[in-house]
């Protein structure tokens, strides 16, 4: 991907997620984080995760969006207006976001792998289809055609791998189901 | 050129920004989007590491399957922490974090 590209993205991203932060309307936030994770999902596009990106949109900027925004317009919130800032929170809010940042800055630069491009790190798509023994002959095929079948390999180290977590995180779905049911019951008789 | 320390500084950038929101801003609802931001920038770390460190010539799936997982949690916490609010909103009429400070010593 171009440099500027990935500039572009970025600034979408972070200039997004400031909007949501400062924000004033809750319903304004909603939707900077809405075109905010758009943004991160063109970055995951880039790093070769289509599947990812396209989960991120519709699992993130649809479905938990449109949850936000339900919930926002059901309890009718109103603008914070005339109410005091919070002076000592935004004061400390931002000094440890900023702390955090340089502190990452330091960091990121000293691993191995930090100052790899993806140019430096190409994928040896043909190379891999000789080396993956165990996988299916349909994921084989693509690599060979010089697709990278990137759900398809998601999958395979899904169901392959980690076929108990699987299991485990259908059951916390389930129990989130049950625990929502749960709390949003009314209550018939007040004590 | 754009190298993976590119993508953790946004990626570090984003979780500050969420950590921000988290500590300064006043409203639950909006404390709740920060968290979401925070989850997704750990995201992008992760995606990123994936990317750069090639096995057998592909990005290494384990951490685009830990990704999924991330994103199947985040959901189910959505969904609950949206009812908890909602409840909160139901005995309190406001979902400010003031009014919540029962637990408060």
């Amino acid at each position: 991907m171009p440099p500027l590209l990935f500039y572009l993205f970025a600034l979408i991203t972070l200039g997004f997620g400031f909007l949501v932060v400062t924000g004033r309307n809750p319903v304004t936030c909603a939707l900077a984080l809405a075109a905010s994770f758009v943004g991160l999902a063109a970055l995951f596009l880039s790093l070769d995760a289509y599947f990812i990106g396209v989960i991120q949109i519709l699992v993130y900027a649809g479905a938990v969006m449109v949850l936000f925004l339900f919930i926002i317009m059901l309890l009718d919130i109103k603008t914070e207006e005339g109410k005091k800032l919070n002076l000592p929170a935004i004061v400390s809010g931002v000094l440890l976001a900023v702390l955090l940042t340089l502190q990452i800055i330091a960091v990121a630069g000293g691993t191995p792998l930090a100052h790899k491009s993806t140019q430096d790190t190409p994928l040896a798509l043909a190379d891999a289809a000789g080396k993956i023994k165990a996988a299916l002959p349909t994921i084989t095929n693509d690599l060979k055609a010089g697709e990278l079948p990137d759900a398809k390999l998601i999958g395979f180290t899904l169901f392959d791998q980690y076929g108990f977590h699987l299991q485990v995180i259908g059951l916390l779905l389930l129990v989130g189901t049950i625990g929502v049911v749960v709390l949003s019951k009314r209550e018939r008789s007040a004590p | 050129m754009i190298t993976l320390g590119h993508y953790l500084v946004v990626s570090g950038m984003l979780f500050a920004l969420g950590l921000a929101g988290v500590i300064a801003r006043r409203n639950i609802i909006i404390v709740y989007m920060c968290l979401e931001m925070m989850l997704s920038a750990a995201n992008l770390a992760l995606v990123g590491f994936s990317r750069f460190h090639l096995v057998n010539g592909l990005p290494d799936y384990t951490a685009q399957s830990l990704v999924f997982f991330t994103i199947t949690v985040a959901a189910a916490e959505v969904a609950v922490g949206l009812a908890i609010i909602v409840a909160l909103f139901r005995s309190k009429q406001s979902v400010d974090v003031e009014s919540v400070t029962k637990l408060q010593g």
